[in-house]
């Protein structure tokens, strides 16, 4: 049963990760691209990390990807704005990048270590993998953990700055108009 | 049929097919009764009867609306991104139906969907989804009041649904488990005060969680006081204003399937899941009877505050809500800390 899930999450992730790719229109890419996160996160759940599958489609799918929606959305990016030198740089560098990636393919297949289906299975985790992962973090890479976190404070008091503006803070915003008791009457 | 039950993949996909269409079926039937219960409560709350000319009581309502909403005209925006149009609507009920293959409706295997080690994570990861059906149901109506709404709710979804979060954390520090059973076995006993018998649920451990939970949990499935996505003083109908017939339809049962499986999930949680006195048989009544209270309890909230300001709904989410949240996390785990484990 599990090879026949794993060949239909892997097309399916394929498939979606081309058109996301491929697909003019940039909300159906970025909704090609939440397909892409689901099928990732069944194939941990096939390979037994559940909470990691889990934890994929609440960050990615549920969280991240809603967010760069709400910017395509916001900038309506249904028009070209480029100009086509630029366009036609990209293309070019696009042939380049493809074919060292397909270079590497073939050269990465012709090795003996790639790994192939009697490779020695993962020995799934008693009592479940969302308290090793939670031990291993808080324990053994406890100091990385929390550089992590710091960099994402660092980052989101960046944000705020950025956001309220150069030099001195900005006014504070007019508080709304009190529409309880009649507006002023 | 013995070689179907001798199969071990095919009697698995079986029970899993019954279940599938007992959930299903089920869930059909309690949506299309609660928008009656809710319609006949609206009613006696504001001094009317409510539906009462179809059937005895108005009880075959429910089916005269699903007939008119699939007689209805179905209607497409020219310039809509069709595709996206059609996707939405389907969107909004799919997180919505997984949710309960997790729920625990009673004691014993047959009872729950699935007991998975991460199930909660997986509730949560459904009610993260569902917020694309609204959002890109604003989005491909090219509709501008459409497109507030759906910006509104993914806004708003975002924002509380990290409250929602934190706030179960207190419940799993107490069970020790992500399992939903697990949780429920962890509510299971009785504490005894002279004569009283006390049921030691979450909710009397976690009062502070419960109320985060439940105001978060009207701001998720986008019901008043925080219906803002569908304001219809100011947006008219919101995300759905292009829907019509069975689409809007569609719409309508997610979100009447969120509010029965996020009660689900509170009962679980914090109201003891199956717990109760009598025989384990009586399981999936008290279950049952616990999941009607929170329903009213929905309706009740719907037909008695007013719509929230926009502003006012951030500050609460984020200045209020998170805090308090994060707050309760800390008691806890040094409650936890402090009894050894024994609270």
């Amino acid at each position: 049963m599990t090879p026949f899930l794993f060949l239909g999450f892997a097309a399916l992730l394929v498939a979606s990760a081309l058109m996301v790719v491929i697909h003019r229109n940039p909300v159906t890419s970025a909704l090609f691209l939440v397909l892409a996160f689901c099928s990732l996160a069944g194939i941990y759940l096939l390979l037994g990390a559940e909470f990691v599958g889990m934890v994929q489609i609440i960050v990615y799918a549920g969280a991240i990807m809603v967010l760069f929606l709400f910017v395509i959305m916001y900038l309506n990016l249904s028009h070209d704005v480029e100009s086509g030198v630029q366009i036609a740089m990209r293309r070019a560098l696009g042939w380049v990048i493809g074919a060292l990636v397909v270079a590497e393919g073939l050269l990465l297949a012709g090795r003996r270590w790639f790994p192939g289906p009697d490779a020695h299975p993962i020995a799934p985790l008693h009592p479940g993998n969302t308290q090793a992962v939670g031990e291993a973090l808080y324990t053994r890479y406890l100091f990385p953990f929390e550089i992590t976190s710091i960099l994402l404070l660092v980052a989101m008091v960046g944000v705020i700055v950025i956001g309220r503006g150069r030099g001195a803070a900005a006014p504070p915003a007019a508080p709304p108009p009190d529409l309880t008791r009649g507006g002023g009457s | 049929m013995d070689a179907l039950f001798q199969n071990p993949v095919l009697s698995t996909a079986f029970w899993a097919f019954v279940k599938i269409m007992i959930i299903l079926n089920g869930m059909l039937g309690i949506v299309s009764y609660l928008i009656y219960a809710e319609r006949k409560i609206a009613g006696h709350m504001q001094a009317r009867t409510g539906p009462n000319r179809v059937g005895p009581l108005g009880l075959l309502q429910p089916i005269a609306d699903v007939l008119k909403l699939f007689f209805k005209e179905e209607f497409i925006p020219t310039d809509a991104n069709k595709v996206i149009f059609h996707i939405a609507p389907m969107l909004a009920v799919i997180p919505a139906l997984v949710t309960f293959v997790i729920i625990p409706f009673g004691p014993g295997d047959a009872l729950v969907g699935t007991d998975l080690n991460v199930g909660l994570l997986l509730f949560f990861a459904m009610s993260s989804l569902g917020v694309y059906a609204i959002t890109l149901g604003g989005w491909a109506s090219n509709n501008k009041y459409a497109l507030l709404g759906g910006l509104r709710s993914s806004a708003q979804m975002i924002s509380y649904e990290l409250a929602m979060g934190l706030s179960t954390i207190g419940v799993l520090l107490l069970a020790g488990s992500l399992s939903l059973v697990d949780i429920v076995h962890a509510q299971a006993r009785v504490m005894h005060l002279g004569p009283l018998a006390i049921p030691a649920w979450n909710v009397l451990f976690q009062p502070l969680a419960f109320v985060i939970f439940m105001i978060t949990a009207f701001a998720e499935t986008n019901r008043a006081p925080f219906d803002l996505p569908e304001a219809e003083g100011e947006l008219i109908a919101g995300f759905h204003i292009e829907y019509s017939s069975m689409k809007f339809g569609l719409f309508f049962l997610g979100e009447f399937m969120n509010v029965i499986s996020i009660s689900c999930i509170a009962v679980t949680l914090f109201l003891g899941g199956w717990n109760g006195p009598g025989p384990q048989m009586l399981g999936i009544v008290w279950f049952l009877l616990k999941l009607a209270a929170l329903l009213f309890f929905f309706i009740w909230v719907r037909w008695t505050y007013p719509r929230l300001r926009y502003d006012q709904l951030m500050n609460l989410g984020w200045k209020v809500l998170l805090p308090l949240s994060l707050a309760n996390i800390v008691l806890t785990a040094l409650a936890i800390t402090l009894t050894g484990g024994n609270a």
